[in-house]
């Protein structure tokens, strides 16, 4: 139910690089966990609502002030790669 | 010395109040304990004691944490090669929150990949094992945590919780392990799973641990959590002897297919002594439960999937040498960084929350976890707590359930139902039983549900079982 192109198309989506390995494991196992779930298909859910937060809350607001974050060094710190005070990735287009 | 070794943590805080226990050299016992460690239970243990032991109410009785939690300038690897190495800018909430009550870090402790996992198998730093058979788990994925505190290398842990991840170690382990309601805890700082089921709570040895500890996690919503709630209550420490007056729900659907044998009986068993102790014990019935994992298996994974898009080798963490571009440097990172597991996951909940699938998957998920909630809601007013049984076995071999995903998942069967409700959850220890085939005894764990923000009560219920169960899990400190 689930095919090796299907494979192949969400790991791009994922970001994720599949060895021909991975790829041949995820298809079965995907496939049995897919199996396993869509015994939800089979519940009559009409007129039920989705649950966003499991305890009933307004909205959390708090008021729009600055406040001390990191800075620009700390944040930097645990990179990479940095060049120019900013993070340092390949080319978009090699 | 083993003597210190012998008092439970709130014990131990009474005994530096009154000047009678050095909170120095507690700390540095269980530091030297910590670091001599062979069952992999830790990933990181502290060098040295703090320098000025707390004044605060918890004394300076030392703090085992899942590597999850961010703290400061320590590896917080979330057991992931990802991350190795990693030493967060800031420290979680909860973090700041038990060191200034006066609990200071002791060590980081082993887990499953970004909590996926029931066994700690899942870890990049190799599994942690069971205390009572190291040839076994100690379930998962706040593993580590519940090995540290019942080896006693730690007075108490904090894990998280986000399908059974306090409550299933927990009971492998045979230890007390506290889901609290969803918002209790504040999340910030915590490396995210499924931020609609995560949850942070204490491991601890007996139940008055865990409400000493949980009382110090819990209070005023935290503003960098937006999700976090205000805590109605100061947790109130359990004193209860008796049930009377508290009525048991036993739910069919959570207490008999698919659970081993032993486990069955000492459900039975206890469920007899709460009568003895004046409790009402009748069945009752949540009709969705057996659809709770299916639920829980989408929704965690599109969560884990958009949570775990951060990992892209940008900011922090580990980055694929050489990539000849961008797009092939996030891919080769998540391929190299990422554990089986997790990836599995990855995929999963992507291909949920692809085009055209949402609906399918995602927002049904969403609808049964209503009705699973409804289910509780409607027992709720028959019943003060539904009692089930944590695990739906004792802890398993090492490597005994890796090959098939399904059959791990089956471990979550008990605990996911209350997870996806959002309402808090405990495991005690309830006994020892054969594994199936026989063997040495091990661990079983019994859970106590309640409603949302009920932990004082269902604190002082569990309490009042602990004690007449009169469970004794020394063997394995020595």
């Amino acid at each position: 139910m689930i095919d090796r192109e299907t494979v192949l198309h969400v790991a791009l989506l994922a970001r994720l690089e599949l060895s021909d390995d991975e790829v041949e494991q995820m298809t079965v196992e995907l496939g049995s966990v897919l199996e396993h779930i869509e015994t939800i298909a089979q519940l009559d859910l009409e007129g039920v609502a989705p649950t966003t937060h499991v305890v009933n809350v307004e909205n959390a607001l708090r008021a729009d002030e600055p406040e001390p974050c990191l800075s620009h060094e700390r944040a930097l710190e645990s990179a990479p790669s940095v060049a120019e005070g900013g993070f340092a990735v390949p080319s978009p287009q090699a | 010395m083993s003597g210190l070794i012998d008092l439970t943590a709130s014990q131990a805080a009474a005994a530096i109040r009154l000047g009678d226990v050095d909170p120095s050299e507690l700390f540095e016992l269980y530091r030297a304990r910590a670091a001599a460690d062979v069952l992999n239970a830790f990933t990181w243990v502290a060098e040295e004691a703090p320098k000025a032991p707390p004044e605060a109410s918890l004394g300076g009785v030392p703090l085992a944490i899942k590597d999850l939690f961010c703290t400061e300038g320590v590896p917080s690897q979330a057991g992931s090669r990802m991350l190795e190495g990693y030493c967060p800018p800031y420290s979680a909430t909860v973090v700041e929150r038990l060191a200034a009550a006066g609990a200071p870090l002791l060590g980081k402790t082993n887990q499953d990949e970004f909590a996926m996992g029931s066994s700690t198998e899942n870890s990049a730093f190799g599994p942690a094992r069971n205390p009572w058979d190291r040839d076994r788990v100690p379930g998962g994925s706040s593993g580590g945590s519940a090995a540290a505190v019942a080896a006693g290398l730690a007075p108490w842990a904090i894990g998280t919780d986000t399908g059974g991840s306090i409550r299933q170690p927990a009971a492998l382990c045979g230890i007390v392990g506290l889901k609290p309601t969803y918002g209790a805890v504040s999340r910030h700082g915590m490396i995210a799973f499924a931020s609609s089921l995560d949850q942070a709570g204490p491991l601890t040895r007996d139940v008055s641990d865990a409400a000493l500890l949980l009382r110090h996690m819990v209070g005023a919503r935290d503003p960098r959590d937006a999700t976090s709630l205000d805590f109605p209550e100061e947790i109130v420490l359990p004193s209860r002897s008796d049930l009377h007056g508290v009525r048991l729900g036993v739910p069919a659907e959570l207490s008999g297919a698919g659970i081993e044998p032993g486990v069955l009986g000492a459900l039975e068993s206890t469920l007899e002594l709460a009568r003895q102790l004046g409790a009402s014990v009748e069945p009752c019935t949540l009709p969705h439960a057996p659809h709770a994992l299916a639920a829980y298996y989408v929704l965690a994974a599109a969560e884990c999937s958009s949570n775990l898009a951060r990992f892209d080798g940008v900011r922090y963490g580990y980055r694929a040498p050489d990539a000849p571009d961008l797009l092939s440097m996030y891919m080769r990172t998540r391929h190299d960084g990422f554990g089986a597991e997790v990836k599995r996951r990855v995929m999963l909940g992507t291909y949920a929350l692809s085009s055209g699938y949402y609906d399918a998957y995602y927002g049904r998920a969403q609808r049964v976890r209503t009705k699973i909630a409804e289910d509780f809601a409607t027992a709720f007013e028959l019943f003060d707590f539904i009692v089930t049984p944590t695990a739906p076995g004792v802890a398993f071999e090492l490597g005994a359930k890796l090959a098939d995903p399904l059959v791990m998942y089956l471990n979550d069967f008990c605990t996911v139902p209350a997870s996806l409700a959002g309402i808090p959850a405990i495991s005690i220890p309830n006994g020892l039983a054969e594994p199936p085939g026989g063997g040495t005894r091990l661990p079983v764990g019994l859970q106590l549900v309640g409603p949302a923000f009920s932990e004082s009560r269902l604190l002082d219920s569990a309490f009042a079982l602990e004690q007449a169960l009169g469970f004794d899990g020394g063997a394995v400190r020595q």
